[in-house]
Order: C-alpha cells, then sequence, then structure tokens
C-alpha cells in the first residue's frame, strides 16, 4: 500500500507535483495559498528541484515560461488578486504553445476582497482573462486527494497540448486537512519535448530552436504563417473540448431535480443530496471535474428527460451561465450562490441545510 | 572560451534568412547593435550554448534572425524574468542573453530587470535605447530627454510635466547583484569598437558566473525623430550621450 499522510489541499498540490516529476516552483505569496510555496520551498531544495520566490506575480508566471521553453515540468499558485495579474502571460504562454500548470486557490470578492474562500474566478479561469481568445484546461479538485491527482494529471495534459492547465481550487479545497494517498498516477507517453531551448549545440543536427509568444508576427518552423498558427490552436482548443471532459454523477437514473456543482460546494451539494434522499426525494448530482472543457453533454442529456437543474457555487452565478447553455435556456435552473451563505461575514459558507431547503421548494 | 577569429568585414555567419522580406527603417541602429552582438558570441566562441531573448522592440526581430536558440518575442517587459525562470533549469554552461529596447527594459519592465539585478542573476541584459517608444509610432520613452519632442510630447519633455529620464545603466550599477553594467554607441567605428567591448565584457561575466550584467546601446530612430540618419548620429552624439554618458559604470569581479 501506498502511504497515506494527512494534510491540507494545498499541501496536496506540492505532492501531487513530486509524484508528476516536476522540476519547478515559481511563485509568489498571496492568501490563501501560501503553504503552497512553503511546502515547496521546504521540500523541493532537498530532493534536488527547484524553488524560487519571485517578486510578484507577473514575475512568477513569466518565470514559468521561462522554465517551460527549456522543457522543465513548472508550476506555479496564486490566488485572488495574483490571478488577473498572470493572465496577460497564460495568454503569451498559450501563443508560445509550453506547457506549465497553474494552482488557482480562489478566494472572495473582486479587487482584494477577502484573504478567505469563495469561487468567484470560475468565468475568468475557464473563459480566459488574457487577450486573443484561447482556452486553458481547468481542473476543479473537490478534496485534498483529487488535488494530489489532478496536479499529476494537469502536468500529463500540460505535456500533451503543449498548452497551460488550471487547477481550480478553493480557499476551503487548501486549507481543509485530509488523509491522502500518495500514489502515482500512470499515463501514456510523451513525445520527447524536442522543441525545448537548450543551445543549439544539443539540438539534433545542431540547429536552433525557435519558440514565439508571437507566432503570426513572423514565421516559426512550427507555423508558417498567421492562418496556420490559428488553424494549430483551434484544432487542438476543439480536441481537448470533445476527449478531455470530466465529470463524475450521482442519482441520475430516477432524478427528478439535479443538483450542478464543483469544488468545496459540491461537498456540500453531496451532503445536501443524501439529506434529500432521506426524505424520499428524488435528486441526483452531476461535478464537473473539467470546468472547460465543461460537461454539456451529460448535463444536456439530463434536460432532455425533462429534469429541473439547482446550481450551487460559492459566487454570484458564474457556471451558472455553463449550466443554462447545455440545458438550451430551455428548464428550470436554481441557484444556491454566496448570498446563501449562513453568515454576513467572510467566513461565512454555504450548508447543505440551505441547498436542501431549495431543493424542497424547487421539487414542491 | 575565448577565441581567435575576429570578423571584420562579411555577413556575420549568426545571421539567418527569413522566408520574408525584413527591414529596418533606413538609419536604424538595430541591425548594428545585434551584428555587435554576434561577432562577439562568436568571438567568445557561446554560440552553441546561448539561448536569445526578444522583449518588446522592433529589434525583438533580431531574435528570428540570430542563428542561436532563441524565444522572442516574450511579455512586455518581462525578459529578464523569463530569463530567470530557464537560469535555475539549464545547464551551467548555458549564456542567456536578453536584447530589449528602453521603452521595454526601463518602463514597464523595471521591476523585472531590477529584480534579476537584485538577485544577481546570471543573465545578461541588452538594452537599447533610442530615446522613444520606436515600435508604436515615437511616443515618450522613460528614456525621452527633457525638451525632446514625441507624438505624446508634442511641445517637448517637460521636467514639471513628465519629468526626468531614467539611467538605466547607472540604475543597475547601483544595485549590488551587478557585476557589469556600461553604456555605448553606434555613432563612430571607435564607438562601435568599445561597445562591442562592453558586449564582450558583459557576457564574459555570465561565462565567469560573476552575476548580472547589462550593457545599454544608444541608437538611432530616424523616423520617429524626424531626422535624416546623418543627423540622427550628431544627435546621439551632442544631445543624447550628454544625458546618457558613455562608459563604465560598474565593473567587479565579485558582487556585493
Amino acid at each position: 500500500m501506498e502511504d497515506i499522510i494527512f494534510i491540507d489541499g494545498n499541501e496536496a498540490v506540492g505532492w501531487g507535483a513530486l509524484a508528476a516529476g516536476c522540476d519547478a516552483f515559481y511563485g509568489y505569496p498571496v492568501t490563501p495559498q501560501n503553504n503552497i510555496g512553503e511546502w515547496f520551498a521546504r521540500e523541493f531544495p532537498k530532493r534536488g528541484k527547484v524553488f524560487a520566490q519571485t517578486s510578484s506575480e507577473v514575475a512568477s508566471i513569466n518565470w514559468l515560461l521561462g522554465g517551460a521553453t527549456v522543457g522543465g515540468r513548472v508550476i506555479t499558485s496564486t490566488s485572488g488578486p495574483g490571478w488577473p495579474l498572470m493572465q496577460e502571460t497564460i495568454s503569451h504562454i498559450v501563443n508560445c504553445e509550453v506547457p506549465c500548470v497553474i494552482v488557482l486557490v480562489q478566494r472572495g470578492g473582486p479587487g482584494q476582497g477577502t484573504t478567505r474562500h469563495g469561487q468567484m474566478d470560475y468565468a475568468s479561469a475557464t473563459l480566459g482573462g488574457g487577450n486573443g481568445g484561447y482556452k486553458n484546461i481547468v481542473l476543479a479538485p473537490y478534496s485534498a486527494q483529487e488535488v494530489h491527482d489532478l496536479v499529476q494529471i494537469a502536468f500529463h495534459l500540460a505535456d500533451k497540448y503543449r498548452n497551460p492547465v488550471v487547477v481550480l481550487s478553493d480557499g476551503i479545497i487548501g486549507t481543509t486537512m485530509e488523509p491522502v494517498e500518495l500514489r502515482s498516477l500512470e499515463f501514456e507517453e510523451l513525445p520527447e519535448k524536442d522543441w525545448a531551448l537548450r543551445g543549439r549545440g544539443k539540438q539534433k543536427g545542431k540547429k536552433r530552436n525557435l519558440l514565439s509568444c508571437g507566432q503570426g508576427l513572423m514565421p516559426t518552423p512550427r507555423n508558417p504563417s498567421y492562418l496556420a498558427l490559428l488553424n494549430t490552436l483551434n484544432d487542438k482548443f476543439n480536441k481537448m473540448e470533445r476527449e478531455e471532459v470530466l465529470s463524475e454523477s450521482h442519482n441520475l437514473d430516477d432524478a427528478e431535480l439535479v443538483v450542478v456543482s464543483y469544488g468545496y460546494s459540491a461537498r456540500v451539494s453531496i451532503e445536501a443530496m443524501w439529506l434529500a434522499r432521506a426524505e424520499d426525494l428524488k435528486v441526483g448530482m452531476i461535478r464537473p471535474i473539467t470546468v472547460w472543457p465543461f460537461p454539456y453533454d451529460v448535463i444536456r442529456s439530463e434536460y432532455k428527460k425533462g429534469k429541473k437543474f439547482l446550481v450551487v457555487e460559492d459566487s454570484l452565478g458564474q457556471m451558472l451561465v455553463d449550466v443554462r447553455m447545455a440545458c438550451d435556456y430551455e428548464t428550470e435552473i436554481g441557484l444556491i450562490s454566496c448570498l446563501d451563505r449562513h453568515e454576513e461575514r467572510e467566513g461565512g459558507v454555504i450548508f447543505p441545510e440551505k441547498v436542501l431547503q431549495k431543493i424542497k421548494m424547487m421539487l414542491a | 572560451m575565448n577565441q581567435k577569429k575576429e570578423l571584420v568585414a562579411g555577413t556575420p555567419s549568426l545571421k539567418v534568412k527569413l522566408p520574408l522580406p525584413l527591414s529596418f527603417c533606413q538609419g536604424c541602429h538595430h541591425g548594428s547593435a545585434v551584428r555587435v552582438i554576434w561577432e562577439s558570441l562568436e568571438e567568445l566562441g557561446i554560440e552553441d550554448n546561448t539561448i536569445f531573448i526578444g522583449g518588446v522592440t522592433c529589434g525583438s526581430i533580431n531574435a528570428f534572425i540570430t542563428d542561436v536558440d532563441a524565444l522572442a518575442p516574450v511579455a512586455h517587459g518581462r525578459a529578464p524574468d523569463t530569463a530567470s525562470g530557464m537560469r535555475r533549469l539549464v545547464d551551467e554552461d548555458t549564456i542567456i542573453i536578453t536584447y530589449q529596447g528602453d521603452g521595454d527594459a526601463i518602463a514597464i519592465g523595471t521591476e523585472s530587470l531590477v529584480q534579476a539585478a537584485g538577485r544577481s542573476e546570471r543573465i545578461t541584459v541588452f538594452m537599447v535605447n533610442n530615446a522613444n517608444y520606436g515600435t508604436t509610432g515615437g511616443q515618450m520613452a522613460p528614456t525621452t530627454i527633457v525638451g525632446q519632442k514625441t507624438t505624446t510630447t508634442p511641445l517637448g519633455r517637460g521636467k514639471n510635466q513628465e519629468g526626468f529620464p531614467l539611467s538605466a545603466a547607472e540604475i543597475v550599477a547601483g544595485i549590488k547583484g551587478t557585476a557589469y553594467s556600461a553604456r555605448g554607441s553606434l555613432t563612430s567605428p571607435a564607438n562601435y569598437t568599445k561597445t562591442k567591448k562592453y558586449v564582450k565584457k558583459a557576457l564574459q561575466k555570465q561565462i565567469d558566473k560573476v552575476g548580472f550584467s547589462f550593457v545599454e546601446i544608444l541608437s538611432a530612430c530616424p523616423p520617429n525623430w524626424g531626422m535624416p540618419p546623418t543627423e540622427c548620429l550628431k544627435w546621439i552624439d551632442t544631445e543624447l550621450a550628454k544625458e546618457f554618458p558613455l562608459g563604465e559604470f560598474k565593473d567587479v569581479d565579485s558582487p556585493g
């Protein structure tokens, strides 16, 4: 049996990265994900790997670009106001077509907001806040174990597509301690990174490699023209959308109402679903694990059976937009949002009872 | 790694042809500045180990036409960060250089530049200073001198309105982590030779693992300055070099 250790969802990022053969963490402190950087500072150098604290989130993401272009498996993490600072360069990394992993531990509110939990960056994570219109796979764990596992999947998908992958955690997942099994996931083999920069003397045939964050501006060997670049990116995004959708379903067979929820609020919702079942209410649940690509088909097929939906998310309603689209704007969709938290202060959360109450209202 | 060959005429072997016509404006110095770098890389025998990062400047084209491993253009101002992220993961003998404009390096990129110098990051930054934002059509840069007319200072840069220009080579020289900082120009064979000496010295600091090195190169921008190339040379010598004096500002064997 593998080791089982008691850690929080932030430290699980580190153990997952280690299992994935990550080479370097470059990051900047911002609450509530500071112990991710601290974990790497403590654990990475003694294993011959690299940790560096950068001067800002803008710096972190540009260090990540550098580490990725020389072929490293590189990761950073951030939260709240650090996330928008990274968006510009995430767009550059997509254009450059190099892989990296970014962990976003969501916190509350716009601006500096709060330093506590929230789920308010769903839209900017799934739609991409940088310029030019790009796509990143966004994985949304709901437990420390899943953080550990999804970080490994994120590295694999990043390398597979030569594209950034985002792990969308939140302050509750990040700071809740749970037993985590340290296991190394197995993946299909990936091609060698023959595009990486090493100095031309180390390249095949001593021919130089050229990478560009401005593909389309000048011809590159991979994309000799702007249209070629747009085709390359479009094909890639379409392939991700077709092949990388992950979700989990519960009790859909006889369900009259389906709860859709991700991350910490999915745990609340699962509890609410079982409370409802105990009262003979026919409730099922769909938990998107990839929030981009979103499991539209799974939700659409339930909506076509005439079911109602309830979205539970700790924001003013961001995933709600995706669920509405999946349901062709037709069916009844309820929302339990951050306005339904149990107390007014930033520590407030959505309790299962609140979700149950809404379920009862919708099924009455 | 010091080597014998010195190229005195002809096309440098590190120049790559792209499948489309490329031309800098007549009298622009990006071509000469990169030539100085090409010659230095070859003479030091480090072209097989070099990674060239192009920042945001017209001269970022130089990364595409330099026959070494290259990345360009990176995010505006952030080339020293990108270089730092590489530094931790590449072999010891890898040489990492950035080629940036003044708007890139000492406006939006000031944090990146200053912090890299502070960490004594083993990279070399080349900053081409043409006292305006050449790429975007001649707006005011942090290096625009007082009184200089640009499209966003049509009456000339006023010290009470826009303040004073920033002297990158001196700023960088004032940072403990810097091993080498110099400023050259390309207005005469003598200045060309001096600048090449600075470039080679800066690269040598990296080869010798001393620390962060920086060379600023004063450079003409004829269309945006609204002067013929020969006038530009005179203006660099008489006006620009008064604000930004040529020479070495720091040269140490051990930073701190």
